[in-house]
């Protein structure tokens, strides 16, 4: 492996907002409100499936402080899509921005402007709308082909050939095969044969949905909204709203949380379209229980294993069929499906001798899914890897040796990976090093406590990408400041992640100053270069790429304008951190007199915008192994310990890399052990309070400890890979196994409760 | 109604609707660090000092502050920069939209327990909700701290 020093890069260096969050400073969505923005609220569906047969607001209307009431008759009629993907987006076109045809419970019927909150309130109780039922699709796998279609209408309209069809109630669906998948089948000596079940699990972040609106100085719209993909929603809400993009500008302030959730416009059309009406700023805030029923939570998948291997344990071929739940929109349907299985069969490209991978992906009327953290992968790898370890159980295998003989190792070609190389791959390394930092030879065998409680252990592996290939751009603007310092200008958007700060450890490394010389703005539509956005695990990767270009053009920028201050050509200069030096002499100019130069009497440019895209999404890989103490009586699973080791290629800021790695973790062990997501007969979602949808608390995730195995990544940045997404796929595979290991019972639908625990016995 | 009450020092005096929530008195007077998780007391968000005592100002009325004092974490902003550093040096704040509800029940542990064991520091700070740290960099945060302190 190719080992480098750096001096900013590979240091854990304080997020550049730190003190300004810790200390509560006003830096949020909500927090730059003025006093006079009218309040938004959303009148929703309480049926799963109705077509608006009448709508009356005269009374709602006549509530003081109403400014203004909106119905489907108020809106235009072009649909859109709210996934916040690169145009021409591959989810469909199916939502208007009210829609007389509500599809799911939650489903917007009015949009209420006033004064103050009591009034939309007010208002809000007062609207009398009558419905005309439809028979709802509330289960996924009768979907397909169901008498009923979630989109009967005729416009519906894909941008993207992806095999979907509005009249099938299909987003999308497709086949992936390599090699003779039946043929190898057939010679195997055992051939596993499993169904599993992930839920439409949701984000969660702290802070909900919300987006403020107001007409700017120019007449143009201006939208302050906590979303990851600025550029992306002004593309969104100039195609629902009518109007072009240079009448828009999009900027986003600090986030508080995203995890995928706002990769979607979710709410950024309902005020945009308020302040278009009216003229006056809008405020549209989402409380949670809107957050938890009309947001864009995991697709819920239903996906089927079969596994081919041969007695001393080669595995041989794999055959994945997912059905994906896109709940009554398609956003981000026909591409999250496609991880769960891109993204897990080429973990075992070693030994892999044929593969086919096929899905659909369906409409119902249930929440609308969206984009989440490991994006289909995910419900992947909990698949596959509990089935690789029943395979390890039944061979009777060390399920860590049994990974040994199977994974994807540096060099290799991945056939079920877009046929990529893996040219960093240290996953057999950190498979190495979990096992004997955790204990694995202690910790796996089952121990009796003599207290109605067992200890045992599980294991998985995890891949995911550090972009979208051939589609993500990102983009950076480095320019000299006049004092010698650095403005880095980004389109990327920090969500608590560290964005920010790891790219401006970027520049600190290309222009040899402090963090601390570099200044960091993002996002605005108006001032950021372009950038897809934060998503798909690509900034570091994509964004980072793009800084270290643009720095090498400033560089040469400054060296330029150096020489002509030395009266010399610019071959005969070198960049020296703080100086420019006319080389073999002792002749220099410093960067701030430089810098003072560029503003007087100059023609020379000293800011440089670079952009990058790549034909490749290197993966990141981890092992993640986890000790529990399970209750038998009570089925309570306890976490004692979750070893993970990561390789995201060279980590820039391993604090960050750490908190990464753990956040995912809990996040993961949220969704195997009490995070549930479940709805009525009539459709009504239950866990619509964080009173019943339970996040993890510091008393629910035991012992955490991340290591890192480096590998150099040669088309990242640094050798840098991702990190951001990979992290929450090890708890579901690693935590249903120990499970196993103390009751007998191979648990395949999350999440798995204490009740499902206690009351499964053996089969 | 009518309501008199010392908020970070200062004494203010307002008319508010009976049914005004803490949470919204207090960003409506400019304590905009205080955050709305949920709408259930499940997140600890909210979380500000009366007379001392950490409470969720989202599941309180205002008027039940008349007469009694409220800290909010601008208020409270060098006995917080005492220790947020350290968790700034985890990268555990990340989004940070948790961290004014946790900081503020932070000083209300340290306050009540100057020197917590860590199943103390899990104990006190279980009812604020992270989806982001995994928390374990808060408690390393908060444990670098109190070493310090110790020389």
């Amino acid at each position: 492996m190719e080992q480098r020093q750096y001096k900013t890069v590979g240091k854990s260096v304080r997020k550049k907002d730190s003190m300004q969050l810790l200390l509560g400073k006003p830096v949020y969505t909500q927090d730059v409100v003025p006093d006079n923005a009218l309040v938004v609220k959303i009148l929703r569906s309480p049926h799963p499936n109705a077509i608006v047969r009448e709508i009356n607001t005269t009374a709602a209307r006549k509530v003081p402080d109403v400014v203004g009431i909106y119905t489907w008759e108020d809106v235009p009629q072009t649909r859109f899509a709210i996934a916040g993907q690169t145009y021409p987006e591959p989810s469909p076109y199916d939502r208007l921005i009210i829609d007389r045809h509500v599809r799911f419970v939650g489903d917007v019927v009015a949009i209420i402007a006033a004064e103050t909150e009591q009034a939309a309130e007010k208002a809000k109780k007062l609207i009398k709308v009558k419905y005309d039922l439809l028979e709802p699709v509330l289960d996924f796998r009768k979907a397909k082909d169901n008498a009923t279609l979630v989109h009967p209408e005729e416009d519906w309209f894909p941008p993207c050939e992806v095999g979907g069809d509005n009249k099938r109630n299909l987003v999308a669906s497709g086949l992936d095969e390599h090699g003779d998948v039946d043929g190898v089948m057939a010679s195997c000596d055992i051939v596993l044969d499993r169904t599993y079940h992930t839920k439409a699990f949701n984000q969660a972040m702290m802070e909900t949905f919300r987006t403020y609106t107001d007409m700017d100085r120019y007449g143009r719209l201006h939208v302050v909204s906590s979303t990851q993909i600025v550029f992306h929603a002004r593309r969104i809400l100039s195609r629902a709203l009518g109007i072009p993009k240079s009448k828009i500008r999009v900027e986003k302030p600090r986030i508080g949380g995203g995890f995928g959730a706002k990769q979607t416009a979710v709410c950024e059309v309902y005020p945009a379209f308020v302040t278009l009406k009216t003229g006056r700023p809008a405020m549209l805030i989402y409380t949670r229980e809107e957050s938890q029923i009309a947001g864009s939570p995991r697709h819920e998948m239903e996906i089927r294993v079969r596994l081919g291997a041969s007695k001393d344990g080669k595995i041989r071929a794999l055959d994945l069929y997912t059905l994906s739940n896109s709940g009554a929109y398609g956003e981000h349907g026909p591409t999250t499906v496609g991880l769960s299985g891109h993204k897990s069969i080429p973990l075992y490209t070693g030994s892999l001798e044929a593969f086919r991978f096929g899905y659909d992906v369906v409409y119902t009327n249930l929440q609308a899914a969206g984009a989440y953290r490991g994006y289909g992968a995910t419900q992947g790898i909990f698949a596959l890897e509990t089935t690789v370890n029943e395979l390890a159980e039944q061979l009777g295998m060390d399920p860590t040796v049994l990974r040994d003989r199977n994974m994807v190792k540096e060099g290799m070609v991945m056939p079920a990976y877009y046929g990529e190389v893996a040219n960093a791959c240290a996953l057999d390394r950190c498979m190495a090093h979990c096992r004997d930092m955790f204990g694995w030879e202690e910790k796996y065998p089952v121990r009796d406590m003599g207290n109605g409680k067992v200890r045992c252990a599980g294991v998985a592996m995890a891949m995911q990408g550090s972009c979208i290939s051939s589609l993500d751009v990102g983009s950076a603007t480095v320019k000299l400041s006049d004092d010698g310092t650095y403005n880095l200008i980004i389109g990327a958007a920090d969500m608590g992640t560290g964005c920010d700060t790891i790219l401006a450890q970027m520049v600190a490394e290309c222009m040899d100053c402090s963090v601390e010389d570099v200044a960091v703005f993002g996002a605005d539509t108006d001032v950021s270069p372009y950038d897809s956005g934060s998503y798909a695990s690509s900034t570091t990767y994509i964004t980072g790429k793009a800084v270290e270009k643009a720095c090498t053009d400033l560089k040469k920028q400054i060296c330029t304008i150096g020489a002509q201050m030395m009266g010399c050509a610019e071959e005969e200069v070198v960049f020296e951190s703080t100086r420019v030096r006319r080389v073999n002499t002792d002749q220099t100019v410093s960067l701030q007199d430089i810098s003072y130069k560029a503003q007087l009497f100059n023609d020379q440019v000293a800011q440089a915008t670079a952009t990058h895209t790549s034909p490749v999404s290197p993966p990141p890989y981890m092992v993640g192994m986890v000790e529990i103490e399970l209750d038998k009586l009570t089925g309570l699973v306890t976490i004692l310990d979750f070893m993970a080791v990561v390789d995201c290629g060279i980590p820039i800021n391993p604090a960050l890399a750490r908190i990464q790695t753990e956040g995912g973790l809990v996040q993961g062990i949220g969704h195997t052990l009490m995070e549930n997501v479940t709805y009525d007969a009539k459709g009504r979602p239950i866990e619509s309070s964080f009173l019943q949808y339970k996040l993890p608390t510091r008393l629910d995730m035991g012992k955490l400890r991340v290591e890192f195995e480096h590998s150099y990544e040669p088309t990242g940045p640094f050798g840098a890979k991702s990190i951001g997404e990979i992290v929450i796929n090890t708890p579901a595979p690693a935590i249903a196994h120990a499970i196993y290991r103390a009751t007998g019972v191979w648990h395949r639908e999350l999440p798995i409760t204490p009740e499902k625990v206690a009351m499964t016995k053996p089969e | 109604m009518e309501i008199k009450l010392n908020l970070n020092g200062r004494t203010v005096t307002d008319h508010i609707d009976a049914g005004l929530l803490l949470i919204d008195f207090l960003r409506d007077h400019g304590c905009l660090s205080v955050k709305r998780g949920c709408e259930t007391s499940n997140c600890g968000l909210c979380t500000v000092l009366m007379d001392g005592k950490p409470i969720l100002s989202c599941s309180m009325l205002a008027a039940r502050a008349d007469g009694h004092s409220i800290q909010t974490l601008e208020g409270l902003q060098e006995e917080a920069a005492d220790f947020v550093g350290f968790i700034a040096d985890q990268g555990a704040d990340q989004c940070g939209f948790c961290n004014p509800g946790f900081v503020m029940n932070t000083i209300a542990l340290l306050r009540e327990i100057p020197d917590p064991t860590d199943d103390e520091i899990r104990a006190y700070l279980a009812g604020n909700l992270c989806r982001c740290s995994g928390y374990d960099g808060q408690l390393r945060g908060i444990r670098n701290y109190l070493d310090s302190r110790k020389g």
